[in-house]
């Protein structure tokens, strides 16, 4: 994720907490504000869902076989019957890009869930514990942080092998540690607040404190990444699949059907277009929806 | 200051050696002797005995970590497997070329961004505003294979106007420039535009407006001034960005630096070379995140006269 972006979840759940302890919107609540104040995030939620659905339901969207070989009509060019035209193998590009959509999704969604309950689960550790367990997380995190995901993700891809677990796992190492950053800091916070504090007074157990009282509060904070670690995990995907080391075929992932459909792209180039295509209106739609939700927890964009 | 400059500077090399070492064990978890590898098939076992001694890979990991690092801090990265060259020298050649496509990236990026920052920022929620917003978040969500396999379909393959890949002369290296710095591009336009919006609100603004400063001045000598810090330390982080960041676009342009040198490195199961090329572009970064807290701190007295 940008580095930029970080800093202002970061600031944003920062003066979040300070403006807002006690009288606490409700989620729902948040969400209603953001469906009247962001019209983009509403189209782009909207847009998601729709892709979920065509890709759940890709084989009864299309009359084709996924891996359904035609050599008669090889790499034919976008008609009637080939929305899309076909690749080098006749098989309907429309119809691999509505399969492709079930490994990108699932690309995008496995390891954001993953490394958001790692990061939270050490973020809040490292920041409730403190000492030397803190200092070692944290020393750990700017590590990864430090690495250029996509050098990291090579180089974890390069050992691991290639397969779609692999990806799960490289993608959840890459992405937990800006997610533990933000959840430490809120967690330090929180530690000093009044009502955590009444509950140590009454004897609740400190699994208990960080499980019922400071990660809720997180949660938050917590979509909001989740949502933007989707688009970043697409992305860093469809690269390494671009250069051989993601997705193994016959399985498609968008970024793989660019990469095979590169050999082709001066003679057929929707077959790297039309996946980079969907690829594009994904990460856009789920930009504008965690920017939106991002704007909604920001207590600095609502007195604008 | 110092005594924080210090700091950082102490943080960047202990973050450093975790790198190296993560990296280094990463790639001993690969299963196979590489020396096998790289001999092939037909090697026979005495000999691959022999070579694995030789380049001490029979050494427990932490003698050969130690040796690694001992040798790498004078600048000695091992001898390449599947090139038979120094890593060193094969790195010092690509990372020209690297550089040379870096700098290019970079003066595209910063001089779009921050035109289209500014221009938005003065035509606040309006049409170019709205036009030139969509076109950075564009840069942003496009991957960059795309963009750069985009460019090269329509303008070297289909107008013809510039060469398709290849370093051959400095025309090769704008498409391949355009398409690393889009993202970079749409970044610096959103942040000129916030901050410089956020600048424009500041009582020293009004106050200038007051003294009967026209508005193009104010803008200049009022917010720009101002506004460009953060904008320019982050700058600072993505050209080393940019430098460890061209792996796709120099494999989609053929051209040969860093990135393209650790994806031939993968695809020949070189270890020496993927090690030496992930650390060059890890040093890089930190060296730029380094450079931008110092940037930072030398140019916003507030920062300077903290403590």
């Amino acid at each position: 994720m940008l580095r930029t972006k970080q800093k202002q979840i970061e600031q944003a759940a920062d003066l979040r907490l300070q403006s807002q302890i006690g009288e606490e919107e409700r989620f729902g609540d948040l969400m209603r504000r953001m469906a009247r104040e962001n019209k983009t995030a509403v189209i782009s939620f909207f847009v998601i869902i729709l892709m979920a659905l065509a890709a759940a339901l890709a084989p009864l969207l299309t009359p084709y076989e996924e891996n359904g070989m035609d050599l008669l009509h090889r790499l034919s060019a976008p008609s009637a019957e080939h929305l899309l035209g076909t690749d080098e193998g006749g098989r309907d590009v429309l119809t691999r890009l509505l399969f492709g959509a079930r490994v990108s999704l699932l690309i995008g969604v496995v390891p954001a869930l993953l490394s958001l309950i790692l990061g939270a689960v050490l973020g809040v550790i490292a920041g409730y514990r403190g000492g030397i367990t803190d200092a070692v997380i944290m020393r750990i995190a700017d590590v990864t942080l430090a690495f250029p995901s996509m050098l990291l993700a090579m180089v974890m891809m390069y050992a691991l092998g290639g397969g779609i677990l692999n990806v799960f796992l490289t993608l959840t190492l890459v992405n937990w540690a800006n997610v533990a950053r933000v959840v430490r800091s809120q967690t330090l916070k929180l530690k000093n607040s009044e009502f955590v504090e009444a509950a140590r007074i009454i004897g609740v157990s400190r699994d208990r404190i960080m499980r019922r009282h400071i990660l809720p509060n997180c949660l938050p904070t917590l979509l909001v990444l989740f949502t933007l670690n989707i688009p970043a995990s697409i992305l860093t995907e469809s690269s390494l699949s671009f250069l051989g080391l993601g997705i193994q075929p016959p399985n498609a992932s968008w970024g793989l059907m660019i990469n095979t459909g590169r050999q082709y792209l001066y003679n057929a180039p929707w077959l790297s277009f039309a996946p980079g295509a969907a690829i594009m209106l994904t990460v856009l739609a789920f930009n504008f929806l965690g920017n939106g939700l991002l704007d909604v927890l920001d207590p600095r964009m609502q007195k604008q | 200051m110092r005594k924080n400059l210090t700091q950082r500077l102490l943080q960047a090399v202990i973050v450093l050696a975790g790198v190296m070492l993560l990296i280094f064990v990463m790639l001993r978890i690969v299963p196979g002797n590489p020396i096998e590898t790289m001999m092939g098939e037909h090697a026979d076992a005495a000999t691959v005995a022999r070579m694995t001694a030789e380049m001490g890979l029979d050494q427990p990991l932490y003698v050969q970590f130690f040796r690694y690092l001992s040798s790498a801090v004078r600048g000695d990265f091992g001898t390449s497997y599947s090139l038979g060259k120094p890593v060193s020298q094969l790195m010092g050649g690509a990372f020209v070329n690297t550089l040379v496509l870096a700098v290019f990236a970079a003066v595209f990026a910063w001089i779009v961004g921050i035109a289209c920052g500014i221009f938005s920022a003065m035509k606040k929620n309006r049409l170019p505003d709205r036009l030139f917003m969509g076109f950075s978040l564009l840069g942003i969500s496009l991957p960059v294979f795309m963009a750069a396999m985009f460019l090269q379909y329509i303008f070297a393959f289909r107008l013809k106007w510039l060469p398709i890949s290849g370093t051959d002369s400095w025309r090769s290296f704008i498409l391949p420039a355009i398409a690393l710095g889009w993202n970079s591009a749409g970044q610096v336009a959103q942040m000129t535009r916030t901050t410089l919006l956020e600048t424009l609100q500041e009582d020293y603004i009004d106050t200038a407006r007051a003294k009967g400063r026209g508005p193009l001045g104010v803008l200049v000598f009022h917010a720009l001034r101002n506004a460009m810090l953060p904008v320019l330390t982050m700058m600072a982080v993505q050209f080393s960005g940019l430098l460890s960041g061209a792996v796709i676009t120099e494999t989609v342009f053929s051209i040969n630096g860093i990135g393209r040198l650790m994806v031939q490195a993968i695809s020949g199961r070189d270890i020496p070379l993927l090690q030496g090329t992930a650390l060059l572009a890890t040093f890089v970064v930190i060296l730029g995140n380094l450079l931008a807290d110092c940037l930072y701190s030398v140019l916003d007295p507030r920062i300077r006269k903290e403590d």
